[in-house]
């Protein structure tokens, strides 16, 4: 188990960077998750803390060593494949052994090792198979099991569960999440699903653009995200955002919408009277009430089982509410909606967030 | 609307039938002119089989004649160049399939530049390099000179069939603990089989037949390979037909056999299961 470190690591391929400074410290045992658009860099990333690609400035150093010139096979990590990559000439046992032959680790600790990790990942009758005699969910599963025979410093998984349908995806998100309580390995996971970054993560790394956004555990990342980005990408379905203009009133403030409604908020600071700013609600907090203080147009209706998502058009721009009740479905044309003010976000003209 | 359907597919298989028939006609007639008894080879006229067969031609050619040199030549110069091209070619294929580095582009040009030219162009240049190396008339000359012709086009051969395999593998493996040689032998190269054993025959029998250089730069029996040895039974007056085709059908078998050894792997699929599917 181990501690990485990455300071200042920049990554260019020829003259476009990719990676524009990246900081973070991964606590040992920690399970961290980075996340972000296609293109965010987040996979470079992890190549490059796996010794797959060069890093172009900064430093990585895994349990205080620095790595950056080191081979992958000398870094002691584990690395599941979005392709699996299993070896195809290989049976699920030999698969899973290999890393171990490769360091002519003794017959018996072997056998061991390998019969200890497919119990672990209910692969025990599988063992004698060939990768192509194998269902998505169980190549997931060698992948898995390739990875943690060895016991690495640290496992790295890049997409892993983008392959499977729905349902498995599910189930692995769990097995992963349970392997990880029972090992206890320093993990770093890649997605751009944000459900398994909220349900796998200690600690979630928001990509975009080649920076990183925000860190912080998924409630933090969900609840106080640092900028529109963040505010945008993190939940589902996706934060509404509203233009406005920041107002101060008697007591407290409020965002004055085009149509002159001025939405109360708390005071912030930071920020002067007048400036553009954005405001913005998760879906599950607007609250329909006959009260409310807009009017929206319901534009579509649709029912998830779980809950119902109305799809309203809001000052002519997209708005999106999350209820459990059932009685929206059968509302519209109009409704009426509150913003309670605790779950109110403001963010400046930049995007960054104000408290 | 079935029976014209069943009319396309017995058109469909007529055709094929038709092509077959064709292209193994001479390889028949190759057969039985080796078996014809030479005082019937000209008194029947055109016939399909003899009214008697022989072996005599192939007794003569095996017994009395050159022609086992002339065999174990061409076995060694082939198989020789099938291996040295192979090994060349895996090794390029896969450095111009994975690596990226200066200059790659123009040795893929100057690779295709060597294969523009005819050849015969090239025979007195060729002789006046090996001569003074002492290279014409020894079987080393000819396996290098087939060698270099056939590098360059089983180079692009196998880097497709490299092309074809996940790089993910060969990572996979570099994270377990191999070295990028090392993932090569033990991953990647497994994978190839198809492209190795298709590179393989390849080169074999286009050295198997190749005539030109052989014929210029050996002279004399002894290095002699089969196809210039197959111009002895041409004498000043006479060809002899029997002994001629019954060496032929003799030379037929090695690049049978060899494609029977390889053509597992030329038909299989040894990536499936590899990623994703």
């Amino acid at each position: 188990m181990a501690s990485i470190d990455i300071e200042s690591v920049r990554k260019s391929y020829g003259p476009f960077p990719v990676l524009h400074g990246v900081d973070l410290t991964i606590r040992d045992g920690e399970f961290i998750v980075l996340v972000g658009p296609s293109g965010c860099g987040k996979s470079t990333l992890l190549r490059m803390i796996a010794g797959l690609e060069e890093v172009t400035s900064g430093e990585i150093r895994i349990s205080g060593n620095r790595v950056n010139d080191l081979a992958p096979k000398d870094r002691d990590i584990a690395m599941v494949f979005q392709s699996y990559a299993l070896y195809p000439h290989m049976s699920v046992a030999d698969n899973m052994s290999y890393s171990l032959r490769l360091r002519k680790t003794a017959k018996e600790k072997i056998a061991s090792a390998v019969g200890s990790a497919a119990t672990k990942l209910g692969l025990d009758p599988l063992l004698e198979r060939r990768p192509k005699a194998l269902s998505g969910g169980q190549r997931q599963r060698v992948a898995m099991g390739r990875a943690i025979v060895r016991q690495p410093k640290a496992f790295l998984f890049d997409e892993p569960l983008s392959n499977l349908d729905a349902r498995l995806r599910e189930q692995m998100r769990a097995e992963i999440k349970k392997l990880h309580a029972d090992l206890k390995a320093t993990s770093i996971y890649v997605t751009h699903d944000q459900i398994e970054a909220m349900t796998l993560a200690d600690r979630i790394v928001a990509m975009h653009g080649g920076v990183v956004q925000q860190v912080g555990t998924p409630l933090e990342l969900y609840d106080t995200p640092a900028n529109l980005f963040v505010a945008g990408f993190i939940g589902s379905p996706g934060m509404n955002f509203l233009e406005g203009r920041y107002v101060v009133t008697g007591e407290g403030a409020g965002i004055r919408l085009s149509d002159g409604t001025v939405v109360p908020v708390a005071r912030r600071t930071g920020i002067g009277p007048d400036a553009a700013v954005t405001l913005g609600i998760r879906p599950e907090h607007v609250v329909i009430s006959d009260s409310g203080m807009l009017e929206a147009g319901v534009e579509l209706v649709e029912p998830t089982g779980f809950g119902i998502i109305l799809h309203l058009s809001l000052h002519g721009l997209p708005f999106k509410i999350f209820t459990l009740d059932r009685e929206a479905l059968s509302a519209g044309p109009k409704v009426r909606v509150d913003f309670p003010q605790k779950h109110l976000h403001v963010f400046d003209e930049k995007g960054n967030r104000v408290d | 609307m079935r029976s014209g359907k069943l009319l396309l597919t017995g058109a469909h298989r007529l055709a094929i039938l038709v092509y077959v028939v064709f292209a193994l006609f001479p390889l028949f007639w190759l057969l039985k002119v080796s078996v014809t008894p030479n005082d019937l080879l000209y008194s029947e006229g055109v016939r399909m089989w003899p009214s008697r067969t022989t072996f005599e031609h192939f007794q003569f050619v095996i017994a009395h004649s050159a022609f086992p040199t002339f065999f174990k030549n061409s076995l060694i110069v082939s198989g020789a160049t099938a291996v040295v091209v192979t090994i060349l070619a895996s090794l390029s294929g896969y450095a111009l399939s994975r690596f990226t580095f200066r200059a790659k582009y123009w040795i893929v040009a100057l690779m295709l530049i060597t294969q523009m030219f005819p050849l015969v162009m090239l025979v007195a240049p060729i002789f006046k390099m090996l001569s003074p190396l002492g290279l014409t008339n020894s079987l080393t000359g000819l396996v290098i000179v087939y060698s270099a012709f056939n590098v360059p086009f089983a180079t692009f051969l196998m880097q497709s069939f490299f092309d074809g395999i996940p790089k993910d593998l060969e990572e996979a493996a570099m994270i377990d603990g191999a070295t990028q040689f090392v993932a090569f032998r033990q991953i990647i190269l497994p994978l190839t089989l198809p492209g190795i054993a298709a590179t393989l025959g390849f080169v074999f029998t286009a050295a198997w037949s190749e005539l030109l250089f052989a014929l210029m730069l050996i002279s004399g029996n002894d290095a002699a390979t089969f196809p210039v040895g197959l111009l002895t039974f041409v004498s000043k007056f006479s060809v002899d037909f029997g002994q001629m085709m019954a060496a032929g059908v003799l030379a037929l078998i090695p690049a049978c056999l060899f494609f029977l050894l390889i053509q597992r792997y030329l038909v299989q699929g040894l990536t499936a299961g590899a990623v994703k599917g």
